[in-house]
């Protein structure tokens, strides 16, 4: 074809394809990134200006380097470094290790749908419910040892310092409970991408063994999926601060922990350590990332190796199947049984130490703690509401801008999405809250709002992408064919075809909303009480009622909406079963 | 009233590369049937009709309904209707509400309530209104789906391997009855397909397309 020709046709092409996109729904995206990574970038540029003495106002407008000096000065601080690096590091290659071993050992197993079963839901439950669930059940007079009396004849809580160790161990425990799952779910979406099924039988017919043949067929592609999620619980787990509050050590604290008390600290120039502290955890993280990626080359080559050598390991099957299962059925069951543990103290009565039961059940916590429950709900709901809402139409403006102009994510879109959830918390919200205390917008419910969108929105999109895009355009075109416009072919087609999606999403981003602790906290001022922010305030208490009650009701703010997703559509479409796949 | 669909001279590429070309002119009531092996760009010649084509092609030339040139035009302002091969009712609509959904809008709620009962009777399935969808046989999904389009009174019709999903008796029973249809009411049809028996039955013109060397 002649060039002119061609140059013709596609202005055609284009002209034709930009009638049917509105320049409103092109602005989307853009809206979406600014809502995503604009708190992130302000947070960051808030967080290295005050770590170098800049905070006007607070009437500190000299650069220096004395805030980093006051953080070296810091005694704790070798102790809280090594806290965060070990504990990231360990529980991610833990909780990795761990759904490995599951998918290896037992994918497409019946044992495999019912540990699925078990630890999908968990994913939802907030990370502080289950940590003090976890604490509930393996503290000294805890669930565990109540059991073990009879056994061992303790007739008083063994002085064990088990919860909140100086190695952060049992704090890695908590964290690889809660972020299996995770990473489970993500394997299994990425699993659906991986022709997993044929790899593994040309392994066996090869005579590979289950773990041997999964682990040199099937994981590296799993991996090259996973790999984003793996460097999120990374970054997580070396930056928690709400489970560290529980779980971890107090003296000194997780790196992390102690930047919050810092910011909290009435002496102003404790914010100046606050954020230098803050830039070292980002330093940190990043740190432990560029490790991760290194290590991952490393154990790359040591795969080729063993893989070249080809042996067929069947000596590993025995041994590691039962180890993969049970160390799954262990994390479902440390959290299951820690929100059995908040159950029963939220209505227990008299209950000494090594009676399994407590002797009697009222509902007096409950009725105690019900006005601050139903005042923190509300604040919770609203918040969680506005955010999911948010988020579901800046998402849902993102994918139908992407279909209509049928460009789709790259694999740098696909980082941009991530990014909140790699950059540290810690590092990032003391600016923000720096930031907002300069323009009198702290303690502010929509500037909260507008804080947890930045995480919800990752969850919504990772939620949501997958079912939208993998809707048939043919039914887009069949509906354009008939007459339809193209918001009609979304109001009257696409929407209703993707409810049930739409609605487990939007329980997603509630549940992620429900759960935010930290930033809740530094964005709200302190004055913004969630279920998640009044939980872990009782932390130091140890008034274990009250935490059983507050543990209670923050699942059940999360469960409710997921119960939601569920019945809805199954309401709805009762007698549609094109729709129940 | 009833207009030839005419393709004049389209030539679509991918990428800079040539992926086919046709100029064909398809009389009301008449039927080209374009066949070729597959990934020859039969279903993108279709996209390209109806006004879906993807963005990673670019085309050349016109689409014209009698005189009128829709290449520009939006796919829901064409009027072109299609048929895939898996019937595309909408899951989430009653039969009823599907059928509604393709007809034209306006008139009274009595009047449209009538219009779609004198469908369903149409295609053998009276009171099959509120049934869902997902119910039916195949041979009801395939008519009900033609009667949906039908009743979006298209001015002409495109047939997307429309029916290699059927087992051979329902094949031919359908494809008569979508032929007769059109002839009845004089819509040009453009129909791809892998069958050659599908070519024989509509007994109109045939293109080969055939992969388009690096020479065009």
């Amino acid at each position: 074809m002649r060039p002119l020709a061609r140059r013709i046709a596609s202005l055609r092409v284009t002209r034709a394809s930009r009638l049917s996109t509105p320049s409103a729904l092109g602005l989307v995206p853009a809206l979406t990134l600014l809502a995503m990574l604009g708190p992130v970038c302000a947070g960051l540029a808030w967080t290295v200006l005050p770590a170098f003495g800049y905070l006007p106002a607070a009437q500190f407008s000299a650069l220096s380097l004395d805030p980093l000096r006051t953080l070296l000065d810091w005694p704790g601080l070798s102790a809280a470094t090594r806290l965060s690096v070990t504990t990231g590091l360990l529980a991610t290659a833990l909780s990795l290790g761990i759904v490995v071993l599951i998918l290896a050992g037992w994918y497409g197993t019946g044992a495999f749908r019912l540990l699925e079963r078990l630890l999908s839901p968990l994913l939802s439950v907030p990370h502080a419910a289950t940590a003090f669930g976890f604490a509930f059940l393996i503290a000294p007079s805890g669930w565990l040892s109540r059991l073990a009396s009879p056994l061992t004849g303790w007739d008083r809580p063994p002085d064990l310092l088990i919860v909140q160790d100086p190695w952060g161990l049992t704090l890695t425990a908590g964290l690889v409970a809660k972020e299996v799952p995770f990473l489970l779910l993500m394997a299994l979406a990425a699993l659906g991408q991986t022709d997993a099924r044929r790899r593994m039988r040309v392994a066996q017919a090869l005579g590979y063994g289950r773990i041997s043949g999964w682990l040199k067929t099937v994981f590296p592609a799993v991996y090259a999926q996973i790999r984003l999620p793996v460097y999120v619980v990374l970054a997580y787990s070396m930056s928690v601060v709400d489970v560290a509050m529980i779980l971890g050590p107090s003296t000194p604290a997780p790196l992390s922990v102690q930047i919050v008390h810092w910011m909290g600290d009435p002496d102003l120039t404790r914010r100046l350590t606050a954020a230098a502290a803050a830039l070292l955890q980002g330093a940190l993280v990043l740190a432990a990332l560029v490790l991760w990626r290194g290590s991952e080359a490393a154990v790359a080559r040591l795969g080729i190796v063993w893989i070249e050598r080809g042996s067929r390991g069947h000596a590993l099957d025995p041994v590691l199947r039962p180890a993969g299962l049970g160390l799954g059925l262990l994390a479902a069951f440390a959290v299951l049984a820690g929100l059995a543990g908040l159950a029963v103290w939220s209505f227990a009565g008299f209950w000494a130490f090594p009676d399994a039961l407590p002797q009697t059940f009222d509902m007096r916590s409950w009725s105690r703690h019900l006005p601050g429950i139903l005042s923190a709900s509300v604040t919770t709901a609203l918040i969680a509401g506005f955010a999911t809402a948010l988020a579901l139409i800046l998402v849902l403006g993102c994918l139908e801008s992407e279909y209509r102009s049928g460009r789709s994510l790259n694999r740098r879109g696909l980082w941009l999405i991530y990014l909140p959830l790699l950059v540290p918390q810690t590092a990032f919200l003391p600016g923000l809250q720096t930031l907002l205390l300069s323009l009198g917008a702290d303690r502010a419910i929509w500037a909260v709002v507008l804080a947890h969108l930045v995480f919800v929105l990752p969850y919504v999109f990772l939620s949501l992408g997958d079912p939208w895009r993998a809707w048939d355009r043919r039914n887009g075109t069949v509906a354009a064919a008939l007459g339809t416009s193209p918001w009609g072919v979304l109001w009257r087609v696409r929407l209703p075809m993707l409810l049930r999606p739409i609605l487990t999403t939007a329980a997603v981003a509630f549940a992620v909303s429900v759960g935010q602790y930290l930033p809740t906290l530094l964005v709200g001022g302190g004055r913004v009480p969630t279920l998640t922010t009044e939980a872990v305030a009782l932390a130091s208490g140890g008034d274990r009622r009250a935490i059983g009650v507050y543990g209670v009701a923050q699942t059940l703010a999360v469960l409710g909406p997921f119960i939601l997703a569920l019945a809805l559509p199954a309401l709805v479409y009762r007698n549609r079963r094109g729709l129940h796949g | 009233m009833a207009e030839a669909l005419i393709l004049h001279d389209i030539r679509i590429t991918r990428g800079g590369a040539p992926l086919l070309r046709i100029d064909h002119s398809i009389a009301p009531g008449a039927v080209l049937t374009v066949m070729g092996p597959s990934g020859v760009g039969k279903s993108t010649l279709l996209s390209y009709v109806a006004g879906t084509l993807a963005p990673e092609f670019e085309a050349s030339g016109m689409v014209c309904l009698g005189s009128t040139d829709i290449t520009a035009l939006p796919p829901a302002r064409r009027r072109i209707g299609i048929l895939f091969q898996d019937d595309l009712l909408f899951p989430h609509l009653s039969v009823g509400a599907n059928l509604a959904f393709g007809l034209r809008a306006g008139g009274s709620v009595a009047f449209r309530r009538d219009r779609i009962a004198m469908a369903l009777a149409d295609i053998e399935l009276e009171g099959y209104g509120d049934r869902d969808p997902a119910t039916l046989s195949g041979g009801q999904k395939a008519r009900v789906a033609l009667m949906r389009m039908l009743l979006s009174e298209p001015r002409a019709l495109l047939l997307d391997e429309a029916f290699s999903g059927l087992d051979v008796s329902l094949r031919r029973q359908i494809r008569t009855l979508v032929f007769d249809r059109a002839r009845k009411m004089a819509l040009p049809v453009l129909m791809v397909t892998h069958d050659p028996e599908d070519a024989a039955a509509a007994g109109g013109a045939v293109e080969h397309l055939t992969a388009v060397g690096q020479g065009l």
